[in-house]
């Protein structure tokens, strides 16, 4: 009896130090982690000054100047341009990119068509296909339609569903839906596209609210993208704005405004991502997300 | 599972973009890749001749090697991070919500300009990680202009960014049976025995996988040295995706970028094939797998 407490207290003893080890280890690499963004958001409120000569990430004093300023840019725009224009393409490649990658989805997980195995090992290679052997004939096919510096090839992909990341999150999702409701609905007299818009639309929401995180992140911090196909400052979008702040470093480098737009740019994902986490968990766990 | 012929009529915005924006292109950038074209002239058909100039051009091997640098550099410690990070987290913790979301966020903003704005301020000479360092009394590290430091840099910020390979191990660490961790633990097996002969076996398909999708981004790579460190000391950190944007998107070579790319395409094609070969000696799929 004796013996077997002994035993008892020394697997204690050795549970606790293994907690406190993994808490430790857990605490030092998420902290180490963060501090990068925690340190941006204090810079931003400091003087350029004070950025080079503290460590730490509490600022002197809040003052907002390095916002005000840094949101008027060299330019004559302001980062309300910048952000506007992001929008422009960021809204309109999430609705596209909900509806066609839904219908494709529907297509493969719920019917048995010819040549189905072919076209869905297709979609899982590309996949994998390395996006830098298209980019060239992708950008001469652009230029020849004469929609060089629009927003129109950042777009278009996503009407075709040429994300294949979505479409197989859809049917991922789509598969764990019972298929008895759709049989009772075909009974009941619907037909194929109603019974997606009223029986498995809903049911399908979180992938849904998934996609649509992911697609408006993606998009939003796209950078090479607009850096090939966006030429005119007053198209620019955030991040070539950014981009440029920085190129134009010759002379005073204005660091806490150029820090106080980075922040912001970070702002919308942030956001995003805190208002809605549970989502991105099982995005990423349900298909294997990019990045 | 119907069977209908409708089902073709859903997938065919699908079909139409990836053979328009896919496979035309795939194919099309290999035909260019045998000709001059250079957006002004008509392109002329000069066979081989661009894959030999790229093989004798000093600047794309070099670029070639760095670019094997950074993935060799990147992928296995990401890897190795992200997989004893989420095997930490699978233990029952309190506030795992937090931990997640702490090591999720860099790999969220990762691909932000803004993320590559602070990475070069931060390793400025004058900048954070020098005078951190310089509080252990370490001297101020060049990381910009010496070849190594701006490797370490780039390095650095992928590495950062381990959270959703980290994500993808956890949930395939939460379908490792915990009886089998139990009965290991009766037989009197330490824990660290259990890591290397129970879990890292079951979960190998995983490893495969993040092992293939980390490695054919890394080889792809272009935010990070273009926007942090730019071509670096000696061009240390000229990866080949940003040699073929310049020829391509710069000089306009299209034909000889093309090559490039091809190149490249090629390059990751054989490492994956590789490693499809080498799967059958230890990648273990369970025979209910689907």
């Amino acid at each position: 009896m004796n013996r077997l407490s002994k035993l008892e207290q020394r697997r204690r003893r050795r549970n606790l130090i293994s907690a406190v080890i993994r808490y430790g280890i857990l605490t030092a690499v998420a902290l180490i982690m963060i501090y990068p963004i925690i340190w941006l958001v204090g810079a931003t409120f400091k003087t350029n000054n004070e950025i080079f000569t503290t460590v730490s990430f509490i600022p002197n004093r809040i003052d907002f100047t390095p916002y005000i300023e840094g949101w008027k840019t060299r330019t004559q725009f302001t980062f309300t341009t910048f952000f506007l224009n992001t929008f422009k393409y960021v809204i309109p490649k999430i609705l596209f990119c909900l509806i066609s990658s839904t219908l494709v989805a529907y297509g493969f997980a719920r019917f048995q068509f010819p040549l189905k195995k072919f076209f869905f090992s297709i979609l899982m290679a590309t996949m994998f296909l390395p996006a830098v052997v298209t980019r060239i004939p992708l950008y001469i096919l652009w230029k020849n339609l004469g929609l060089l510096d629009t927003y129109i090839p950042l777009i278009a992909p996503t009407v075709f569903a040429n994300e294949p990341f979505f479409v197989f999150m859809l049917i991922q999702f789509l598969r764990s839906i019972p298929t008895y409701l759709d049989e009772a609905a075909t009974v009941d007299g619907c037909n194929s596209f109603e019974i997606l818009i009223r029986i498995l639309l809903p049911a399908l929401k979180p992938a849904i609210v998934s996609c649509t995180i992911f697609q408006f992140i993606w998009s939003f911090n796209d950078f090479l993208g607009p850096l090939i196909y966006v030429t005119t400052l007053s198209k620019y979008p955030v991040a070539l704005a950014l981009k440029m702040s920085i190129d134009q470093s010759s002379g005073i480098v204005e660091w806490n405004q150029i820090l106080a737009m980075s922040f912001l740019a970070l702002l919308p994902a942030l956001i995003l991502f805190f208002a809605a986490q549970k989502y991105f968990v099982e995005g990423v766990t349900s298909t294997g997300a990019k990045g | 599972m119907k069977h209908s012929k409708i089902g073709l009529l859903y997938i065919l915005p699908w079909l139409a973009g990836m053979l328009v924006l896919t496979l035309y292109p795939f194919v099309n950038a290999l035909v260019i890749s045998f000709t001059d074209y250079n957006l002004v002239r008509e392109p002329n058909f000069i066979g081989f001749e661009n894959y030999v100039t790229l093989f004798k051009d000093a600047d794309f091997l070099s670029t070639l090697t760095a670019t094997v640098k950074y993935t060799i550099f990147t992928v296995p410690f990401q890897l190795a991070f992200a997989l004893f990070i989420a095997y930490i987290l699978n233990f029952k913790l309190k506030g795992i919500n937090f931990y997640r979301t702490a090591y999720y966020i860099p790999s969220l903003l990762g691909g932000n300009v803004a993320v590559a704005v602070l990475w070069r301020f931060l390793f400025q000479q004058e900048g954070f990680i020098n005078r951190f360092i310089g509080l252990f009394g370490a001297a101020p590290i060049p990381w910009f202009s010496s070849v190594n430091g701006a490797m370490a840099v780039i390095v650095f910020l992928k590495v950062w960014q381990f959270g959703s390979s980290m994500l993808i191990f956890l949930a395939a660490l939460k379908d490792v049976p915990q009886e089998l961790y139990e009965a290991a633990s009766v037989d009197g097996s330490t824990r660290f025995y259990s890591f290397f002969r129970i879990t890292i076996p079951l979960i190998t398909p995983t490893i495969f996988f993040n092992l293939v999708m980390q490695m054919v981004n890394a080889f792809q790579e272009f935010n990070g040295p273009y926007l942090v460190t730019g071509r670096g000391p000696l061009n240390a950190t000229y990866l080949t995706s940003m040699y073929i944007y310049d020829n391509a998107f710069k000089y306009f070579n299209m034909g000889y970028a093309s090559a490039a790319s091809w190149v490249l395409f090629i390059i990751i094609m054989a490492v994956t094939a590789v490693l499809f070969a080498t799967q059958n000696r230890w990648v273990f799929y369970s025979d209910e797998g689907n």
